[in-house]
């Protein structure tokens, strides 16, 4: 195991959080402090509680699964894109590092920068509602889970995609739509049957009401069949990325 | 640039990211083995064609061929960046597939292409490069190989502020950053200027001089002529030919002798028609083509006769011709 090269690589990319300090972190903080005052004070002062949950409460999980789901993608996809597209992968290439090293620097410093990140809109969330985590270990296990899955995601992502757009393509229009869509703002029992059996295909309902689980005790899903979904997600894209390395896929010619 | 204490190699570790030998006695002498290396392209461009190639230990290899002949192809499989097709490479007795590891914490890389972290540091950058290679930090070394390449006043400035010369030694300082043994320059100088090509020269002479083999591509056949020990000829994705320089230019090269004519001539006279002569500068030039490494050139003759068919000059001079011509000739008879 070349752990010297892992940590290069780790390094380097929480250095580059610390230099881009109010992208990486300030920016999504900030925006989900809005989601709190928009949709926690403004709508949630005419919905009072969410089953025998305040509704500035409720949506806390939610929140900090879109902002989780969004930046693992963002953060891990930026990572290994840049250098595709700067040429400086040729050196990472060229290093006596295997590809699970490669991943684990990668992914591991994009789940840290998002777990992180999650932690810290916890924080600030429990100054706007009282909060209250009935599962701390799942709770921890959810998002850790979640953050690398999502990260290995977009560390596929940073792969396949040969410019911006397509960079932004996945976290803007599949990601944020599924995350509102998944039960982030409403338990999916306020939904008419028929939507509610629609919204069990959309993936991120399973992590989002796992998640919630473990705040509340309350979950739209069975809590096992979250976590097994999280697990199948991560089984899939490390296949997925084995694949890519095995292949050269958009690495080597 | 500075040529006291560039990166020796030091194979002090044993482990998978250390450069240590395999135990195979003919890789004492090739420290680099291509054997039956080809490549076809994903649209059916073939890059290589069967290449047989050894790089001996603490040698420069100059490795020559037009635009698309297949050098960065090759470099780039011996060094991992491009799946191999058909073939094999050692390094150092590692095969750079199953033994990948091994064979790469042997290899330093510059590509010629100016990859650069453009928000880096170079201090952090360099170090980067040691920590990717499987090294433990050793800042006494990156001051050293920052010192030597005359960088270590530049190492807090990014590396988006730097000249297109500090980053081509920034690329280099990358690449010796975990004291590699072998050190792959691929175009090292292109786009540089005079000084700095000479500087860098001086550079890859004092990393052979410290025992690291040298593998260079270039355009710049002057730059073969000047520091290379052996040569390679590449085109069209084979290798043409592979023999050291000075016997090189010794088998190949041609010598002319000029003379000045005191009259022009119209035409070579008959009387000299055994001689390999041709009219050059209105007929005012007699060029006279031989081969310098037989025992008789033939000038005296040529001499001799020229004086009895009445045929005076009033100067002379002998030229002999350069890798270039001899490069030239090559890569226009494999066509």
């Amino acid at each position: 195991m070349n752990w010297y090269a892992v940590r290069a690589i780790y390094r380097f990319e929480m250095a580059r959080a610390r230099r881009t300090l109010l992208q990486s972190v300030v920016s999504p903080v900030l925006t989900t402090c809005l989601y709190f005052v928009v949709f926690g004070a403004a709508i949630g002062s005419r919905i009072t509680e969410v089953e025998g949950v305040s509704y500035g409460a409720f949506i806390v999980p939610g929140l900090i699964m879109l902002m989780l789901l969004t930046q693992s993608v963002s953060n891990a996809s930026f990572a290994i894109f840049m250098p595709r597209f700067s040429g400086t992968v040729y050196e990472v290439l060229s290093a006596p590092i295997s590809h699970y090293e490669i991943v684990l620097g990668y992914v591991g410093a994009a789940a840290t920068k998002s777990v992180i990140l999650g932690l810290i809109v916890l924080a600030t969330a429990n100054l706007f509602v009282p909060l209250e985590i009935q599962h701390p270990v799942w709770m921890m296990l959810f998002l850790i889970l979640t953050a690398c899955t999502f990260s290995l995601l977009g560390f596929i992502i940073g792969i396949w995609a040969d410019n911006f757009e397509k960079l932004q393509f996945v976290p803007l229009l599949i990601i944020t739509p599924l995350a509102f869509l998944g039960g982030t703002f409403y338990s999916i029992n306020m939904l008419p049957p028929v939507w509610q059996t629609i919204t069990l295909l959309n993936p991120v309902v399973y992590l989002i009401s796992g998640f919630r689980w473990s705040f509340y005790g309350m979950a739209d899903v069975n809590v096992a069949l979250s976590l097994a979904m999280i697990l199948l997600f991560l089984g899939g894209c490390l296949t997925l990325v084995w694949w890519i390395f095995k292949t050269g896929y958009r690495l080597k010619a | 640039m500075s040529s006291s204490s560039l990166a020796a190699p030091r194979a002090t570790r044993r482990g998978d990211d250390t450069c240590v030998p395999a135990t195979d006695t003919r890789s004492a002498q090739a420290v680099v083995r291509v054997t039956g290396l080809s490549k076809r392209y994903d649209d059916g461009f073939q890059a290589l064609k069967d290449v047989d190639l050894e790089i001996r230990r603490g040698e420069i290899f100059a490795l020559l061929g037009p635009n698309g002949a297949g050098k960065t192809t090759l470099i780039s499989m011996i060094c991992g960046l491009v799946n191999l097709g058909a073939g094999q490479v050692t390094v150092d007795g590692h095969d750079v597939v199953r033994d990948f590891r091994a064979a790469r914490a042997c290899i330093g890389l510059v590509p010629q292409e100016l990859h650069t972290d453009a928000f880096e540091t170079v201090w952090s950058t360099v170090s980067f490069s040691r920590g990717l290679f499987g090294k433990p930090p050793n800042p006494a070394h990156i001051e050293r190989v920052l010192r030597d390449l005359t960088l270590w006043g530049k190492r807090n400035n990014r590396l988006l502020s730097l000249s297109g010369g500090m980053k081509r030694r920034v690329m280099i300082a990358k690449a010796l950053a975990h004291e590699p043994s072998i050190l792959f320059l691929d175009e090292p100088t292109a786009g540089v200027d005079v000084e700095l090509r000479r500087e860098m020269w001086e550079l890859v002479r004092a990393l052979r001089d410290n025992g690291v083999t040298i593998i260079l591509t270039t355009h710049y056949i002057e730059e073969a002529e000047e520091m290379a020990d052996r040569v390679g000829v590449i085109n069209g994705g084979e290798i043409i030919l592979v023999d050291e320089k000075t016997e090189l230019m010794r088998k190949l090269g041609r010598k002319q002798l000029t003379l000045h004519l005191q009259e022009p001539l119209d035409t070579v006279p008959a009387s000299l028609s055994a001689y390999s002569l041709e009219l050059a500068g209105d007929g005012h030039e007699l060029v006279y083509s031989y081969d310098a490494a037989t025992d008789s050139t033939g000038i005296a003759e040529l001499l001799t006769d020229l004086k009895a068919a009445d045929i005076r000059f009033r100067d002379l001079h002998t030229e002999q011709s350069s890798l270039e011509d001899i490069f030239v000739s090559l890569v226009r008879e494999s066509r």
